[in-house]
């Protein structure tokens, strides 16, 4: 494929230079989607979260997040998050690691990804009664516990359920990307199996670990549906009060807040895909 | 009234948001509705709430999908009167002075007492709203939804103060209840659900009388439903007509026969689903009600309380200010 597209640019080599490319065209329905259903929402989360409730434009309305209140919003959701995002990353690998030493076409391997696929969607009122059917109160299993309705423990668990097939299906390339070369170069080196872990392995994942413990962080941040079935009667995280913030039957319903509220989200997200982003630069380098 | 029917049919449509069709028996009122006129009913968003509805009011004006009629709960309606159409219903007098705008921009039309919905068969007889706090609630007590956004849940928090001693111009004791129940461990915070009563998680909800019946939340004759002497707070919902409805005529229809007082109006409708007329004192005194669905409503004793505005408003306020602090 590679040698014959060569030929044929390589036929008429005077024509290709003046020619105008349309190459570009390829991406527009890329660029027309993501236009659509995210550049254009954040433009006018961050328009409307400018502006007060009659529509001038005003940077007041942004004073609301050095509320402690709303801070209280916002380290409870970093806080769940990265909760969440830990408990995902470490069991997930411990899995992902042993999925990965096994037969790489073997059933087993094929169940686990199959099942991680399935569960990594898993999430909102299904997972909370679904966790509630099987280990909650009426299981008879913890019928006197209350502990996992506190925040964040007891959510985060639930988190659990879909954080960690995430981190299966984000974490196998790397691990199956660790070559059994290197592993027999130390070996043969002398190096002990911590030797390795030490100094090739470990280092090798690690950009891949960080960059993927990124990724179930903000997944985590933005799941509203399975903690507003949990934690129904309070608000703990931004999403749930940006819903009361629109939503409020009770006289309290403030769009232009929870615009600045989204605004928060927007930043916060920004900040952690940026780092993403670098971090999977730098794994990429080894996943070739 | 012959002239509305014609003008009605002739749009042959009617837009309405937010109905559940189990709240309210609003499941039969769409379909007789349809049966009696041949008027299609098409039922936006029946999980919305009342702040939907109004959103969507604004956001679909003009167009022929925006909502021609609202059942708003009274702290959205009095805010929203500028989209509101006037209109008398034909049975206007039959509603109580207090339960309906002057000019007809709003009329109340069916709603009930704050109570506690509960499976006798595993806590016995409830009699009192402290009784919640004993230990054998451990894990029990929910609210439906979050006070600073439900009505239902404000109501509750608020049914909760009056039986501590509380006054309906200050929730705070209410929300002291709440922090108790919390210590005490009895708080069920998750999503109260027909599912979730079924399978023993909230087996004690708070809520309207009309929606934790028996028949609503789907269970036997051991569910009960008690309304506390010393707290019958009392919760309308009111109507109003979109005063850009596409369908202007149906609309009014529409309204003609939820306040319709025969064996098959509206009114006998709403009663069957559980919840109170706005017309019943009316109906009860001309003999159009009907008597074995208002014999099998919870029975109240105590004067009701109705919350002004300015009670609801000032209890949203203390609760967006305290609610998060206490129970969490």
């Amino acid at each position: 494929m590679a040698v014959a597209a060569t030929t044929a640019t390589g036929a008429r080599p005077g024509r290709a230079g003046r020619r105008p490319s349309f190459a570009w065209i390829g991406t527009v329905p890329f660029l027309g989607y993501i236009g659509v259903f995210l550049l254009l929402p954040t433009g006018i989360v961050i328009w409307n979260a400018l502006r007060n409730q009659t529509g001038g434009l005003d940077l007041s309305s942004l004073k609301v997040l050095g509320n402690s209140e709303v801070r209280g919003f916002f380290t409870g959701t970093l806080e769940l998050s990265a909760i969440s995002a830990l408990i995902g990353a470490v069991f997930g690998a411990i899995l992902a690691y042993a999925v990965a030493s096994g037969n790489p076409d073997g059933v087993v391997r094929r169940l686990y990804l199959a099942g991680s696929g399935v569960l990594a969607q898993f999430g909102g009122v299904t997972l909370a009664f679904a966790f509630l059917a099987a280990i909650g109160p009426t299981s008879g299993f913890l019928a006197r516990a209350s502990w996992y309705y506190d925040f964040p423990w007891g959510i985060a668990l639930i988190y659990a359920y879909f954080e960690i097939p995430l981190m299966v299906l984000v974490f196998l390339p790397a691990i199956d990307g660790l070559k059994v070369q290197w592993r027999e170069a130390a070996e043969s080196l002398g190096g002990s199996t911590w030797d390795y872990w030490r100094h090739v392995g470990g280092p090798l994942l690690a950009p891949a670990f960080t960059g993927a413990t990124l990724l179930l962080f903000a997944n985590a941040l933005s799941a509203y549906a399975t903690i507003q079935a949990w934690e129904n009667q309070i608000a703990y995280t931004v999403p749930q009060q940006i819903y009361i913030s629109i939503n409020s039957e009770v006289g309290l319903s403030n769009v232009n807040y929870a615009d600045v509220l989204a605004l928060g989200m927007v930043i916060m997200v920004a900040i952690i895909m940026t780092g993403y982003a670098l971090l999977q630069r730098r794994a990429a380098r080894w996943l070739r | 009234m012959a002239k509305l029917i014609a003008a009605a049919k002739k749009e042959g449509t009617l837009n309405v948001i937010a109905l559940p069709p189990t709240w309210a028996n609003y499941g039969n009122v769409i379909k007789d509705f349809t049966a009696k006129y041949g008027i299609k009913v098409v039922s936006a968003n029946p999980e919305g709430s009342s702040q939907d509805e109004v959103d969507a009011v604004k956001s679909e004006n003009g167009t022929s999908k925006a909502p021609d009629v609202l059942d708003v709960g009274m702290a959205v309606a009095l805010v929203s009167t500028s989209l509101f159409a006037p209109y008398k219903v034909s049975t206007w007098s039959s509603i109580p002075a207090a339960q309906k705008s002057p000019t007809g921009l709003w009329t109340q039309d069916y709603g009930g007492y704050m109570s506690i919905g509960y499976n006798s068969a595993k806590f016995g007889t409830i009699t009192s709203v402290s009784q919640l706090l004993g230990s054998k609630f451990k894990n029990s007590v929910a609210l439906n939804g979050n006070p600073t956004e439900a009505n239902a849940a404000l109501n509750g928090v608020m049914m909760a103060n009056l039986a501590e001693g509380g006054t309906a111009s200050s929730i705070a004791k209410g929300v002291a209840f709440f922090h108790q129940l919390k210590q005490a461990g009895n708080f069920v915070p998750v999503q109260a659900t027909n599912a979730t009563i079924k399978a023993g998680t909230t087996p004690v909800v708070i809520n309207w009388d009309y929606l934790n019946t028996a028949s609503v939340v789907d269970q036997g004759a051991s569910w009960k439903v008690f309304v506390p002497a010393n707290a019958t707070l009392a919760g309308y919902y009111a109507q109003a007509i979109n005063k850009n409805a596409p369908h202007p005529a149906a609309a009014r229809l529409w309204e003609e026969f939820l306040y319709s007082q025969g064996a098959t109006g509206g009114q006998n409708l709403w009663l069957q689903g559980g919840a109170r007329p706005v017309e019943m004192t009316a109906m009860t005194s001309n003999k159009s009600i009907d008597a074995s669905a208002a014999s099998s409503l919870p029975p109240i004793t105590g004067t009701p309380v109705f919350l002004t505005a300015t009670q609801a408003t000032d209890a949203a306020t203390y609760l967006e200010a305290n609610w998060a602090k206490a129970i969490s």
